[in-house]
């Protein structure tokens, strides 16, 4: 007799198939998200990155930073429109019928989108190469730069399987996700320096959860100084987890038995 | 481990959603190896009964079993011996008629192996081998309708609900849909169907039961139903007032319904040809101008306004009834 815990990877294991699957067959989904961080990129890099000082590197090492975090925030609202698509589908309610750990749904789906988001984010720092964005990061760094960016993609998307849950259609989804991502990837050090903000602005975009993750790619990226953002970047993004997962299931599990 | 010969029972279920009461002491038995149909127009509460039954909604009160096995305690217990098929194809749009089947195998937890040999046999029996590397958006509502179900007895359950089968079908998917629920009836499973469609539970329930406003308001076999409304209908049509009201005394007995507006007036009858002649011979002899005349068979309709006192397609709430 298999125990339980064995049939709930088991189906974990068939729904992240199943959403990677959604990835690969949604083509349009696939080109925007590989599309729109390249856009911005090049938006940035070279529309607007002339006039933004710096004070210190060059624009095109300081926005790289702010381009991954940016596409792993936007990468992780395909989760909520997942979910919602799932339940108008009632796709969830045949889950809900099954002998099986239904709650899988949301780790098949914002696992799927951990994997995309890091397709995108090698495909943004190739782009980058290629338009004079010279890295100092050694090895090591690298593998931190993207072990803290799928930490926090990964807690994004659980926030997002929230939004999923709550909202009512998919318009709902799309202007939810847009207010939550919007201030935090913009208002933060993402594209511009902070210090040119006005006050409580600059108090948000310095101390909010997204700039330190921003803060600690950079300086991994491009050796400047990482201070506490490092720890906090990693504590924000385990908080996020260690509230979003389980208020994720309860809602998951409230929304079958109304 | 079977008990007592009913495969489904539920007693006295209520279920609120705010205010609103959507059913108010629902009793249900369904013998094993049958099929039920639970007839009732649009927002009668007919899923919500399926959904109760099916582990996906809690009832506020009343108490209902799946095999002897409560669908609140025991719901994994419930799970693995029933299929549903809601009323929208619930199918993975983006995997294909194969993948989504075996995924559903998989999640049932078969093998591997034994997912994919069921997934190969259902997609034979119902007419999907073509279209089974194909998305499932693809699909027509009639195929979708078959991997839906056809999804649902991946794990061959012993009890299978389906929530309005054919709703929305064109009449070609229709028949084929009545096939596959009658082969299954056949090979032995319980099933209880919902159906706005009297000819639907006609056709396929062993019982048919009736509800409306939350209530179940008569059972008993097709046959049995359709009695008490007469195998046909008459409908008379007349050019005055009082042609009309003189009529509706002369048939008394046999009237269902006048509208005075249209000046009609329906009346059950039992098929036959002496029937009608007789009926039209005691007008006559009352010297009533009938101005048309149509024979129409027994419809929800008919049903619900003898049972009820009013058309199926109307909602009524509560206390409205007479």
């Amino acid at each position: 007799m298999k125990t339980k815990l064995y049939w709930a990877f088991a189906d974990a294991k068939v729904l992240i198939w199943r959403s990677t699957m959604h990835i690969l067959k949604n083509y349009d989904q696939l080109l925007s998200a590989a599309f729109m961080p390249i856009m911005f990129y090049l938006l940035f890099r070279y529309v607007f990155g002339g006039a933004i000082e710096t004070g210190g590197p060059a624009y095109a090492n300081f926005l790289m930073a702010g381009i991954l975090v940016q596409t792993a925030a936007f990468g992780s609202t395909y989760t909520a429109i997942e979910v919602t698509t799932d339940l108008q589908r009632g796709i969830i309610d045949r889950f809900r019928s099954m002998p099986m750990f239904s709650t899988a749904v949301l780790v098949g789906h914002t696992t799927a989108d951990l994997a995309r988001n890091t397709i995108s984010s090698f495909i943004v720092v190739l782009v980058g190469l290629a338009t004079g964005f010279r890295p100092t990061a050694s090895v090591v760094d690298w593998i931190l730069v993207f072990g803290v960016l799928m930490l926090f993609t990964y807690a994004l998307s659980w926030l997002m399987a929230i939004i999923g849950l709550l909202a009512k259609s998919i318009e709902a989804v799309q202007w939810l996700t847009f207010v939550l991502i919007f201030p935090l990837t913009f208002a933060s050090s993402a594209f511009a320096p902070t210090d040119t903000m006005p006050g409580v602005l600059r108090a948000f975009a310095e101390n909010q959860p997204v700039n330190q993750v921003i803060e600690t790619i950079r300086a991994l990226l491009i050796g400047t100084p990482i201070g506490n953002h490092g720890w906090l970047a990693v504590i924000w993004s385990l908080g996020i987890l260690i509230v979003s997962i389980p208020l994720a299931g309860y809602l998951f599990r409230k929304h079958s038995s109304r | 481990m079977p008990r007592g010969k009913y495969a489904i029972l539920a007693k006295k279920i209520r279920k609120s959603f705010g205010k609103l009461e959507v059913l108010s002491g629902v009793d249900l038995r369904v013998e094993r190896g049958t099929i039920t149909a639970l007839l009732g127009p649009n927002g009668a509460g007919k899923t919500t009964i399926v959904r109760i039954l099916s582990t996906l909604l809690k009832a506020n009160s009343g108490q209902a079993s799946i095999e002897g096995y409560d669908v609140v305690k025991d719901a994994d217990k419930v799970r693995g011996m029933i299929g549903l098929t809601g009323q929208y194809a619930a199918v993975d749009e983006y995997l294909t008629g194969r993948e989504n089947l075996r995924m559903i195998g998989q999640l049932y937890h078969l093998s591997r192996e034994d997912a994919a040999k069921r997934a190969e046999e259902l997609l034979e029996q119902f007419d999907l081998v073509e279209a089974a590397d194909r998305a499932a958006k693809t699909y027509s509502g009639g195929m979708r309708r078959r991997l839906d179900l056809a999804a649902s007895l991946m794990a061959r359950p012993a009890i299978i609900f389906l929530d309005e089968p054919t709703t929305g079908l064109d009449p070609r998917s229709r028949l084929a849909m009545w096939d596959i629920i009658k082969d299954l009836a056949k090979q032995g499973s319980t099933i209880l169907l919902t159906t706005q469609y009297l000819e639907e539970a006609d056709l396929l329930a062993d019982r048919v039961v009736v509800i409306d406003g939350g209530k179940v308001i008569a059972e008993g076999t097709a046959d049995e139903l359709k009695a008490r409304v007469g195998k046909e209908r008459i409908e008379l049509t007349f050019a005055t007032d009082k042609d009309l009201q003189k009529a509706a005394e002369l048939v008394k007995a046999k009237l269902i319904q006048t509208d005075e507006e249209r000046r009609t007036m329906s009346v059950a009858h039992d098929g036959g040809v002496r029937g009608l002649r007789k009926l039209l011979e005691t007008l006559s002899d009352g010297k009533v101008h009938v101005e048309g005349l149509s024979l129409h068979k027994p419809t929800l309709d008919d049903v619900f306004l003898k049972l009820t006192g009013h058309q199926a397609t109307v909602k009524t709430g509560e206390g409205e009834k007479e």
